[in-house]
């Protein structure tokens, strides 16, 4: 069966364990996470989590019912096929020296990206996107030398006026 | 009026119509303990290892249909627990299990005997909890309740820890629930049961597959109305069995591994498979690709993750079976399918379950035969897990519904004799028969010691064949008959049950099997009888592992001896 990645957003209840059964679920299941992003809803005690998980639309289903069935989950949506901004946030720690900085700080333009630290042999750049833009923006500083990278994972809501869940 | 946490539990237990627990005291739930001395009302049975409180607990709460409660104290008496709350979880049963803890202070500290059981029963619950409040008892306990009855039932852990157990604090049962996130399902969507209802009339040949989920919802009447109103065969699952009358025309065995080859072939022949409160296990379905490879689909099932998980569906109703049945049966015409009938009638006279004749020999098959008989196919059966499990499924009638206690889903050895316990404590007045595999017994027998303790009606019937009998038959078939570990000795089961003042008999005739049955009956109180049965017989029809069900094979001998089926109602 053909597999794609699926972008799901949850809400859940705002209570100790509850990302502990999240992941146990994922793993005991053996459903393939790649990222998870969590923070508060516009709901008091009440948690949004996107989870992006490549699998096929029956798997996800599948995913997505059993997240469902978790007492402390309340809702969960899969949010793939609809009109949806998608970002994440990375910190890169790129090497750079006298003669590679301009060079840097021109790539780093071009993605609409931030250099956020500056120091002696090294540049820290803050980029938001989807993940193909920071998928890119990392390969074209590779070439550098990366010292250190932190992703958020992938954060999401539908276009227009309704809630996306 | 202040409470302590402990009192407040108890209470709470009461209002939600608790009278047993089973258990095992500790250090850390020593002040719960102390406070039942001030509550008569909640009887304990005291069990002899925990993991038989967990099975008792659900031998209960399947008799009765009431969650079934078990104490344990923390660590070892919280892991000991472990099995049968698994066990319970995977045959959606509702216990509640209540685990104390160490002291707050102490927890993450490795204190003594602390042990992270929310975190080893995460996979294993329907929902836990640690309390960490004494505020709070009242609250989780009512939750508890709720979630473990409600939608498809399972398992519950209260973790208390010790000084939440002594803190005295307000106790109010008064406040409501409120889950946003828990909102199962109860009644079929109106367009999906049309659907159904359609599929039904327009099919020539279905069946009906009835699943746990039809004891559970209590839908025996809901069933049989549909069934006879549209004259559709029920073949049951495993969990299943007493579902609907065995000794019913219209009962058509049940399917799977060890199902009726009948049964597992008319599944391949139908055009309808209607499935009710099933899941589609693979023991159920042998290779899912070749599965009803002929039928449409209609699964009901309260459980919306179970639809589609396994097999394809072409009509799912999430809600309650028997508010689902109820809601169909209204859309259901009368009709015939007397062709598909008489074909049916053709198949099961052409494949009957059969044994070998060797009439010189107690054969395990014989002897559930005649206990079925005894009983008029109306005992409460418990059984092991092995060959003797699948040989009560096949031999036993059942004539009462809800009848059968088995592990299906976990197939968890020495389920027998703490269910039973369970079931006895349940159903006082009823004949209660436990089935056992001389290895099952021996995993969990020191709960004799329980059933000698609370005087408990149990007739225990051991199929003693030297063996680890299912898995000696695999080696038998797949591993070149090599026996590696599965010859088994055990004790002199008489002698054992007579150390535990329960009276007991070896039979090792066949002729001695039928007065053996009929003493054990007559006996007011347990009775242990221990069947030395043919060591090397093996459990047929049998569909082997990674084939459909139409492959079944069935005996493999020629000499056949069947016994006579009652068709009446
Ligand atoms: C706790 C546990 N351990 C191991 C098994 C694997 N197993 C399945 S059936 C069986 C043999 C059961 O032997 P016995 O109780 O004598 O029953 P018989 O098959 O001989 O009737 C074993 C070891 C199991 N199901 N459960
Ligand atoms: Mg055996």
């Amino acid at each position: 069966m053909a597999t794609q990645k699926h972008t799901i957003v949850a809400l859940v209840l705002d209570k100790p364990g509850v990302f502990n059964r999240i992941s146990s679920l994922f793993r005991r299941r053996g459903f393939n996470m790649e990222s998870i992003a969590v923070g508060h809803s516009e709901l008091p005690n009440i948690s949004r989590v996107t989870i992006v998980v490549d699998g096929s639309t029956v798997q996800v289903e599948q995913v997505r019912k059993q997240l469902e069935k978790n007492i402390d989950v309340v809702k969960v949506t899969d949010i793939t096929l609809r009109d949806t901004i998608i970002r994440e946030l990375a910190l890169i720690k790129v090497h750079a020296n006298s003669t590679t900085r301009s060079e840097i700080i021109q790539i780093v333009d071009i993605f609409r990206a931030k250099i956020v630290d500056v120091s002696g042999d090294s540049l820290t750049v803050e980029v938001t996107g989807d993940t193909p833009k920071v998928d890119t923006l990392y390969k074209l500083l590779k070439v550098f030398g990366i010292k250190e990278i932190a992703r958020t994972g992938c954060i999401a809501m539908t276009r227009g006026d309704n809630a996306s869940i | 009026m202040k409470m302590t946490g402990s009192q407040i539990l108890c209470e709470s237990l009461i209002k939600e119509g608790v009278d047993v627990i089973f258990g095992i005291l500790g250090g850390s739930i020593l002040p719960l303990y102390d406070t039942l001395t001030e509550y008569p009302q909640l009887r304990h049975v005291l069990v002899r290892h925990e993991q038989a409180a967990a099975h008792a607990a659900e031998g209960y709460a399947r008799v009765t249909g009431k969650p079934g409660v078990c104490f344990a104290t923390s660590g070892p008496g919280a892991t000991n627990l472990v099995t049968g709350i698994a066990n319970a979880f995977l045959d959606s049963t509702p216990v509640i299990a209540v685990t104390g803890q160490v002291a707050t202070p102490f927890i993450g500290k490795d204190a003594f005997q602390e042990i992270d059981i929310t975190g080893i029963t995460l996979p294993i619950t329907k929902h836990n909890y640690l309390v960490s409040d004494a505020a709070s008892v009242a609250q989780t306990v009512k939750e508890a309740f709720y979630v473990a009855r409600s939608g498809r039932p399972g398992p519950i852990l209260i973790d208390i820890p010790k000084d939440i157990q002594v803190n005295p604090v307000e106790f109010d049962y008064s406040a409501k629930l409120v889950m946003p996130g828990y909102k199962p399902t109860v009644n079929g969507h109106p367009t999906q049961l049309k659907k159904a209802a359609k599929l039904i009339a327009e099919a020539q040949r279905p069946v009906i597959i009835a699943g746990h989920g039809v004891i559970i919802s209590e839908a025996y009447e809901e069933l049989k109305e549909l069934a006879e109103k549209a004259q559709i065969p029920v073949i049951s699952t495993l969990l299943g069995i007493s579902s609907f009358p065995g000794s019913h025309i219209l009962s058509y065995g049940w399917l799977g591994m060890h199902g009726m080859a009948y049964s597992n072939k008319a599944i391949d022949a139908c055009d309808l498979v209607i499935a009710i409160g099933m899941r589609f296990d693979d023991r159920a379905t042998g290779k899912v690709s070749g599965f009803a490879p002929r039928a449409k689909v209609i699964h009901i099932d309260i459980d919306p993750a179970e639809i589609g998980k396994n097999v394809k569906v072409d009509v799912p109703i999430v809600g309650d079976v028997r508010n689902v049945l109820r809601s169909m049966n209204k859309y259901i015409e009368t009709m015939q399918h007397e062709e598909w009938m008489a074909e049916l009638e053709e198949l099961r006279a052409k494949h009957p379950l059969s044994v070998p004749d060797c009439s010189d020999k107690i054969l395990p098959q014989y002897v559930i035969h005649k206990i079925c008989q005894a009983t008029d196919g109306k005992a409460t059966v418990v059984t092991g897990v092995g060959q003797h499990q699948m040989w009560t499924a096949q031999y036993y009638t059942f004539n009462r519904h809800n009848g059968l206690l088995t592990s299906g889903g976990l197939g968890t050895m020495g389920f027998e004799l703490p269910a039973s316990v369970g079931a006895a404590v349940g159903r006082p007045d009823e004949d209660i028969w436990c089935i056992a595999g001389d290895g099952s017994f021996q995993m969990t027998m020191q709960e004799l010691g329980t059933i000698a303790q609370e005087n408990l009606n149990i007739k225990i019937a051991i199929m003693n064949n030297g063996y680890l009998g299912m898995v000696r038959q695999w080696q038998e078939m797949f591993y070149g008959k090599r026996y590696m570990a599965t010859p088994l000795g055990g004790p002199n089961f008489v002698k054992l049950a007579e150390a535990y003042c329960i009276p007991a008999l070896d039979v090792k005739r066949r002729e001695d099997v039928e007065p053996a049955i009929q003493k054990a009956k007559d006996h007011e109180g347990c009775f242990l009888l221990n069947f030395i049965v043919e060591p090397e017989e093996n459990v047929y029809p049998m569909v082997p592992p990674g084939a459909s069900l139409a492959e079944v094979m069935e005996t493999p001998r020629k000499e056949v001896l069947t016994w006579p089926r009652k068709s009446t109602l």
